[in-house]
């Protein structure tokens, strides 16, 4: 109930400031799908492709390809393709994927880029140090930035 | 005067390597046109999901592949030139040499294929580093080498170096069993906020690309490995370390238990490749 307020004066006010994030602890799967917007604010799909295809952010270059990217040096081939995404999943099954891929593939090597829970020796980014106690854990992509993934792996289909 | 030229041979492999066209994976790595090395072999019968091993080598640019082909086109090869002389110059409260208990680097030919390997008198299993580092502290009276400093990786490079061509033939039952084992569990452990595993990257991916890099099966038979990125020597556990870190996970330390319990996994997984370090890689 809270959050369905919160939700509707960000409508309001138009601010996203307001809006309530959702935690990636309460992220909530219905099958490998999420279906609730982890912003309430929708994704813009060009801040997706910049978050895809840069390496200090989603880095889905590194192990995905794409036509429509085509332009970023050094195309991973370590996941499939990801041309026509959109027409083969939902937003929600999107969604899902990028939050967390192990619902959909078990096993898969993909990494869940919205969790920050149940980690093996989890080290501070890139350091190779232990991450401290008593530092809040990051996802390896804010919430918004899913959104905006999303929104960017909408627009991959095949009729362009 | 050489040194300087293999300098810049290795400065224009790497400006060349930048857009290089990848390996040809059919290629045969001969060394100075007489030591034949198996880079490609049948999978020894412990491992379960794989057919085939392959060398690095098989993975690397042909400019990369051919500065292994001849000692003076192998950068490292300078490494190795210092180290024979350490190998012969006393040290210590001793004043001892490695040449006046083991005589010529030539003479310790088959040590390197074995290694990591129990220690019977010790109890554990040891690389050759921590063997190195044993004569040098019970025997000569010297100082112990860091673990994959260059003093240490130069002189690793030296006894791999004599037993090029000979087959890598780690034991993996007996004593050391249950560091084996260990190790083969840290291969599948997946790690840190990318949650990924060496199998991962080397077991389920090699061959495909990760971005820029062509992923190998990350063998441990040309170690240690000249890397035209540091332009040094790079030991088997500092690649570990690497290789963990960029799973965003804390890594182990060169020495540590853990890592020598992985090199001797690893290692057992090249069982059939020839012995090829010091090999180059980018
Ligand atoms: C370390 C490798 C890796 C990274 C990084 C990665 N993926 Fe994946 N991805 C995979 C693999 C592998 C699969 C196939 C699932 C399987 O069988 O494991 C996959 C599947 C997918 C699929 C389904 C594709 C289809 O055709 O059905 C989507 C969508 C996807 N990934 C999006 C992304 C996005 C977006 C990112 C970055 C935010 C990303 N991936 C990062 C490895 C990766
Ligand atoms: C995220 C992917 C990834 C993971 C996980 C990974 N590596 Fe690597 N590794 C690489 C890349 C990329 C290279 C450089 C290209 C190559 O040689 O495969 C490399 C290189 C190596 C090499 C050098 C091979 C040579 O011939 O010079 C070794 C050895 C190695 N890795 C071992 C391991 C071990 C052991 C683990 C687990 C503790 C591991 N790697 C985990 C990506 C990875």
């Amino acid at each position: 109930m809270k959050r369905m307020i919160a939700l509707a004066t960000a409508c309001l006010t138009g601010s996203v400031a307001m809006a309530e994030v959702v935690p990636p602890s309460e992220v909530t799967f219905d099958g490998y799908a999420v279906e609730q917007s982890l912003t309430g604010t929708p994704g813009n799909p060009e801040e997706g492709r910049k978050v895809m295809t840069t390496k200090s952010m989603g880095n889905c270059v590194s192990c995905h390809a794409a036509e429509d990217y085509a332009d970023v040096p050094f195309h991973g081939e370590v996941g499939p393709p990801l041309d026509g995404v959109g027409e083969r999943w939902s937003e929600a099954e999107l969604r899902g994927l990028v939050v967390n891929a192990k619902m959909a593939f078990e096993g898969t090597v993909m990494p869940a880029f919205y969790k920050t829970e149940g980690f093996n020796r989890l080290g501070d980014g890139f350091t190779g140090k232990a991450h401290p106690e008593d530092k809040p854990v990051e996802p390896l992509l804010t919430a918004q930035e899913v959104e905006d993934v999303v929104a960017y792996l909408k627009t991959l289909t095949y009729d362009e | 005067m050489k040194a300087k030229l293999l300098q810049s041979i290795a400065a224009a492999a790497l400006a060349f390597g930048a857009g290089a066209a990848l390996a040809d994976e059919d290629a045969e790595l001969v060394i100075n046109g007489e030591i034949e090395i198996v880079t490609k072999t049948d999978a020894p019968a412990h491992m379960d999901g794989m057919s085939t091993i392959m060398s690095g080598w098989r993975f690397r640019d042909s400019t990369t592949q051919m500065m292994e082909m001849d000692d003076f086109d192998n950068p490292a090869m300078l490494a190795v030139e210092d180290a024979r002389e350490k190998w012969s110059t006393p040290v210590g409260s001793e004043d001892k040499s490695c040449a006046d208990c083991h005589g010529e680097p030539e003479d310790m030919a088959g040590v390197k294929p074995v290694y990591p390997k129990w220690n019977e008198d010790a109890g554990e299993v040891r690389t050759m580093q921590m063997q190195m580092n044993d004569c040098r502290e019970n025997r000569m009276g010297a100082e112990p080498w860091k673990y994959d400093a260059a003093d240490a990786l130069a002189m690793e490079a030296l006894l791999s170096s004599v037993s090029r061509g000979m087959p890598v033939d780690v034991a993996i039952d007996g004593p050391g069993q249950s560091t084996w084992e260990q190790g083969k569990e840290l291969y599948y452990a997946r790690t840190g906020q990318l949650d990924l595993s060496c199998a991962s990257c080397h077991e389920e991916n090699y061959g495909n690309m990760i971005r820029a890099d062509h992923l190998s099966q990350g063998q441990i038979n040309g170690f240690p490995t000249y890397r035209l990125k540091n332009t040094k020597l790079n030991g088997v556990h500092s690649r570990f370390k690497g290789c963990v870190r960029d799973t965003r996970a804390e890594t182990y330390s060169p020495g540590s238990p853990e890592f020598v319990a992985l090199e001797m996994y690893v290692a057992s997984r090249g069982n059939g490749l020839s012995v090829e370090g010091p090999a180059v890689r980018n």
